[in-house]
C-alpha cells in the first residue's frame, strides 16, 4: 500500500492474503446446504437441523423495522463456503497450517505458532468458513475445559453440542438466525466443566478474506455449575469495494453460580469516505442465564462495519441471576448502528445493567435500541439502564429506543439518558493545554467512554482506546 | 517576551478590538482593566487562539527561541507548547478524564514538544503534591474528572493548578478572581506570585482591582470598546475604584 493510500484510509486490516481456495459454487439452495454439511461430516440430526433452518428462511422475508438503511442483499449472489485450500483436508495440529494463513494471523497481531502465541490466552483463529488453529489446547485439556472449533465439537462431543445448540437462539428467532442456522461453517466451542476457573481468557479471532463471501460462523459458549470464563472476541476484514455479509449466532449458557464474560472489539472493514464498500455485520448474540446465582456479561467496542445491527442479550431465568451490557459504538463517515440489549427478566430477584456510549461522526447515525422485559414471575427484579449519546460535528445523528416493559409490580427500573455534543470551546480548552484537535478528542471521548472500557480486560481496553484513536481521526475539522 | 501591535479582530463580522498595541516583557505583571464588554476577554483569548475570532490586522509577536516571532498562524496546542497559558473564566468539564491523567498528558504534551523528557507516574505525582500544597488542594483532586461537579472556586484553583504544572512563560488569566470567595482568592493569588519569576509574565484580565491587592501589577491597562485607553502602574487600578471608568470614557466621547 502506497503512503498516500495509507493516509486517505487508516484501516491497517485491509490487506488481502492470496490464498487458493476451495469454494461452493454461488447461491443457496438445499443442495448447497447438503454440501456443507457432508464436507464437514456432519450427523444426520445436524444435516436435519440445517434443512429445517434452510425451509425456515425460505418462508421469512427481510427485516425493515430497523433503523439503518440495509441496501438489498442478493442471496443467491454469495458464496456460502469458502476454504483456504490447503495440503491437508483438516488441521489436526498447527504444524498442518500453511505458512500463509500463519502469517496473516501473525500480521493482525494473533501469533499462534507454539514459539511465539499470546501468552495468557488461547486463541482459536478463524479465516473465512474455518477454525485454523487453537492454542493452548493441552494446557486447558488438562482442567476438563474444552476450546475448540465447533466442527471439531460436534465430531468429538456430539452430545453437549446437541442439547445445547439452538436452544438459545433457535433458528425460528430471526431471518439471520434461520440463515446462519443452514449454512453456519464454523466458530468457536467452549465447555466450562463444574467448578471450573478457566485459567487462560479464552479468544475468537474472526478474519473475513475471500470476495463475496459470507462469513457465518456459530459460537457456543457453556458454563456448567460454579465455573468462570473470559471471553474475547475480535474481527478484521479486507478492504475492498463490495460488501460483505457477516451474520454470526452466539449462544451462551450459563448453569448454577457460572459467570460468563464476553467481551468483542469489532473492526470489521467500514467502507471508505464515501460509503463505499464494507461490512453488514448482522449478528444475534444471546445468553440464558439459567442457573441460580449465574452472571453473564457482555462488552463490545463497535468501531467497525459499514452496518452494525446486534442485540447481545441476557434472558435471566435462575433467580438473583444478573445480566449486563456494556457498549461503545462508533460510527464515523457513512457507517449506521442500530445497536443495543435486551434483557428478559423471568427468576426473582434478577437484575440487570446496561451502560451504552454511543459516538457518531461525519454522516453516519447511531441507534440505540433496548428493551427491558420485567416477566410477572420476576419478583424483586432491578434494572439500570444509561444510554449517553456524542456528536462529533453536525452532519451526525444519534437516536434513542428504548423499550421498558414491566409485569411485576415489584420491579424497579431505572432510564438516564444524555445527548452531548463535543464543542468548540471543550477542544479549545484542551488544546490551550497543549493538546492537538485530535488528541483533545480522543480524550474527551475515551473519558465518555471509560465506564465501559474499564469492563473490559486490560490489553482488549488498551487496543479499544488506540482504535476508537484511530478511527476519530481527521474527523475534527 | 510578547508584543502586540495593532491588532484588531472581529467575531461573527463585528469588530471588538480595534487596534491594540501593548508590550510585555519577562518578569512583568500587567493588569487589564475595563467596563463589560470591552473586549479584556477576547484579547485574552485571541493571543491563546481561539479559533472563534477573526484576526482582521495586525501582528503578535511571541519570543521563540530568543527570536520575536508572529503566532498568528499558530493554533492553540502550538502556542500552549510554546509556554502561552490561559487560564479561563469558565473552565470546561471533560467527564470521565481524571485531574491527574489530565495533568500528566499534557505535561507530557509540553515537555515532548520542549524536548524534555517524560516523567514517569511516580515522580510526576511527587511533583503534583508540592503544587497541590501551594494551592491548599487536597489529593482527591486527582482523582475526580477534570473540573467535573467542582465548586466555582475549585475549578479557578485548578486552573492555577495547571498553570503551576506547565509552568508557562506567559500566562493569561482570565477573571481568575470572579466567584473567589477573600480566602480562596489569598490562596489563588499566592499560588500565582509563588510561579513568577524573571523568565515569565504574567497578563492578568480583571474586573476589580480586589485582586491587585493580591498581585501586585507593574502595570494597569484600560480597555474600552476594543482600544486601550490608558495605562498606568499600580495607582491607576485605585484610582479606577475610587472614581469608576466614567471619568475615563468620558474624554473618549
Amino acid at each position: 500500500m502506497s503512503i498516500e493510500d495509507n493516509l486517505q484510509n487508516n484501516y491497517k486490516y485491509g490487506f488481502v492474503t492470496d490464498i487458493e481456495t476451495e469454494e461452493f459454487p454461488k447461491g443457496l439452495s438445499e443442495e448447497i446446504v447438503r454440501l456443507i454439511s457432508a464436507k464437514k461430516n456432519e450427523p444426520d440430526w445436524l444435516l436435519d437441523y440445517r434443512l429445517k433452518a434452510y425451509r425456515h428462511w425460505l418462508t421469512l422475508t427481510h427485516p425493515e423495522w430497523q433503523y439503518c438503511k440495509v441496501p438489498t442483499i442478493d442471496f443467491q449472489d454469495l458464496y456460502y463456503y469458502s476454504k483456504p485450500k490447503t495440503k491437508k483436508d483438516t488441521y489436526k495440529s498447527l504444524d498442518d497450517v500453511d505458512t500463509e494463513l500463519l502469517e496473516t494471523f501473525e500480521k493482525l497481531g494473533i501469533p499462534l505458532t507454539e514459539q511465539k502465541r499470546l501468552m495468557g490466552v488461547a486463541v482459536d483463529a478463524v479465516f473465512d468458513s474455518v477454525s485454523v488453529g487453537t492454542t493452548h489446547k493441552e494446557e486447558l485439556e488438562k482442567v476438563g475445559v474444552i476450546f475448540c472449533s465447533i466442527q471439531e465439537a460436534v465430531e468429538k462431543h456430539p452430545d453437549i453440542v446437541k442439547k445445547y445448540l439452538g436452544t438459545v437462539v433457535p433458528y425460528s428467532d430471526n431471518f439471520y438466525a434461520a440463515l446462519n442456522g443452514a449454512v453456519f461453517s464454523d466458530g468457536s466451542f467452549v465447555f466450562i466443566p463444574k467448578g471450573v476457573k478457566c485459567p487462560l481468557d479464552l479468544s475468537t479471532y474472526f478474519r473475513i478474506n475471500a470476495k463475496e463471501t459470507g462469513q457465518f460462523e456459530r459460537t457456543l459458549i457453556i458454563a456448567e455449575e460454579g465455573s468462570f470464563v473470559n471471553y474475547l472476541e475480535g474481527c478484521t476484514a479486507p478492504q475492498r469495494d463490495e460488501n460483505q455479509l457477516h451474520a454470526a449466532i452466539v449462544e451462551l449458557v450459563a448453569l448454577d453460580n457460572a459467570e460468563i464474560k464476553y467481551s468483542t472489539v469489532q473492526n470489521w472493514y467500514a467502507g471508505d469516505k464515501e460509503g463505499k464498500g464494507g461490512i453488514y455485520n448482522f449478528v444475534t448474540k444471546r445468553g440464558h442465564c439459567k442457573g441460580v446465582n449465574s452472571k453473564i456479561s457482555w462488552t463490545q467496542v463497535e468501531a467497525g462495519s459499514a452496518i452494525t445491527w446486534k442485540y447481545p442479550s441476557c434472558v435471566l431465568i435462575g433467580d438473583n441471576s444478573q445480566g449486563s451490557f456494556y457498549s461503545v459504538a462508533l460510527t464515523n463517515n457513512y457507517m449506521q448502528a442500530d445497536t443495543g440489549t435486551k434483557m428478559i427478566h423471568i427468576g426473582k430477584n434478577t437484575k440487570s445493567t446496561i451502560i451504552s456510549k454511543g459516538i457518531s461522526a461525519e454522516k453516519s447515525q447511531n441507534v440505540y435500541r433496548g428493551l427491558v422485559k420485567i416477566m410477572p414471575s420476576a419478583t424483586g427484579a432491578r434494572n439500570f439502564s444509561q444510554c449517553d449519546s456524542m456528536l462529533i460535528g453536525d452532519e451526525c445523528a444519534a437516536n434513542t429506543f428504548p423499550f421498558i416493559d414491566v409485569k411485576n409490580d415489584s420491579a424497579i427500573v431505572e432510564h438516564e439518558a444524555t445527548t452531548s455534543k463535543i464543542s468548540a470551546d471543550q477542544i479549545f480548552y484542551l488544546q490551550s493545554r497543549g493538546f492537538s484537535s485530535e488528541k483533545a478528542v480522543s480524550l474527551i471521548v475515551n473519558g465518555f467512554c471509560k465506564d465501559v472500557f474499564k469492563t473490559l480486560p486490560l490489553e482488549f481496553s488498551v487496543e479499544a482506546v488506540k482504535l476508537i484513536e484511530m478511527k476519530l481521526e481527521n474527523s475534527v475539522g | 517576551m510578547i508584543e502586540i501591535k495593532n491588532l484588531t479582530a472581529s467575531v461573527d463580522g463585528k469588530e471588538i478590538l480595534k487596534g491594540i498595541n501593548l508590550t510585555v516583557k519577562k518578569g512583568e505583571v500587567h493588569a487589564i482593566m475595563g467596563p463589560n464588554g470591552s473586549g479584556k476577554s477576547t484579547l485574552s483569548k485571541i493571543i491563546a487562539g481561539h479559533p472563534a475570532y477573526e484576526v482582521t490586522g495586525g501582528e503578535i509577536n511571541y519570543e521563540i527561541n530568543g527570536k520575536m516571532t508572529n503566532i498568528l498562524e499558530l493554533d492553540p496546542a502550538q502556542r500552549a507548547q510554546e509556554g502561552i497559558f490561559l487560564g479561563f473564566q469558565y473552565p470546561i468539564e471533560v467527564p470521565g478524564v481524571s485531574n491527574f491523567t489530565f495533568l500528566k498528558e499534557s505535561f507530557n504534551e509540553i515537555c515532548a514538544h520542549q524536548g524534555l523528557d517524560k516523567m514517569d507516574d511516580e515522580n510526576f505525582l511527587k511533583h503534583l503534591r508540592s503544587k497541590l500544597k501551594v494551592l491548599e488542594m487536597n489529593e482527591s483532586f486527582l482523582e475526580r474528572s477534570v473540573n467535573e461537579g467542582f465548586s466555582g472556586g475549585e475549578k479557578k484553583k485548578n486552573e492555577i493548578l495547571q498553570m503551576a504544572i506547565l509552568n508557562p512563560r506567559l500566562s493569561l488569566l482570565d477573571e481568575t478572581d470572579s466567584g473567589l470567595d477573600i480566602d480562596a482568592l489569598k490562596i489563588v493569588a499566592n499560588g500565582v506570585n509563588s510561579l513568577k519569576s524573571r523568565f515569565n509574565a504574567t497578563i492578568l484580565v480583571t474586573h476589580y482591582q480586589r485582586l491587585l491587592d493580591y498581585i501586585v501589577p507593574d502595570y494597569v491597562h484600560v480597555l474600552y470598546k476594543g482600544k486601550i485607553i490608558k495605562s498606568g502602574d499600580k495607582s491607576l487600578a485605585l484610582e479606577l475604584e475610587e472614581k469608576g471608568y466614567d471619568w475615563l470614557i468620558a474624554g473618549e466621547k
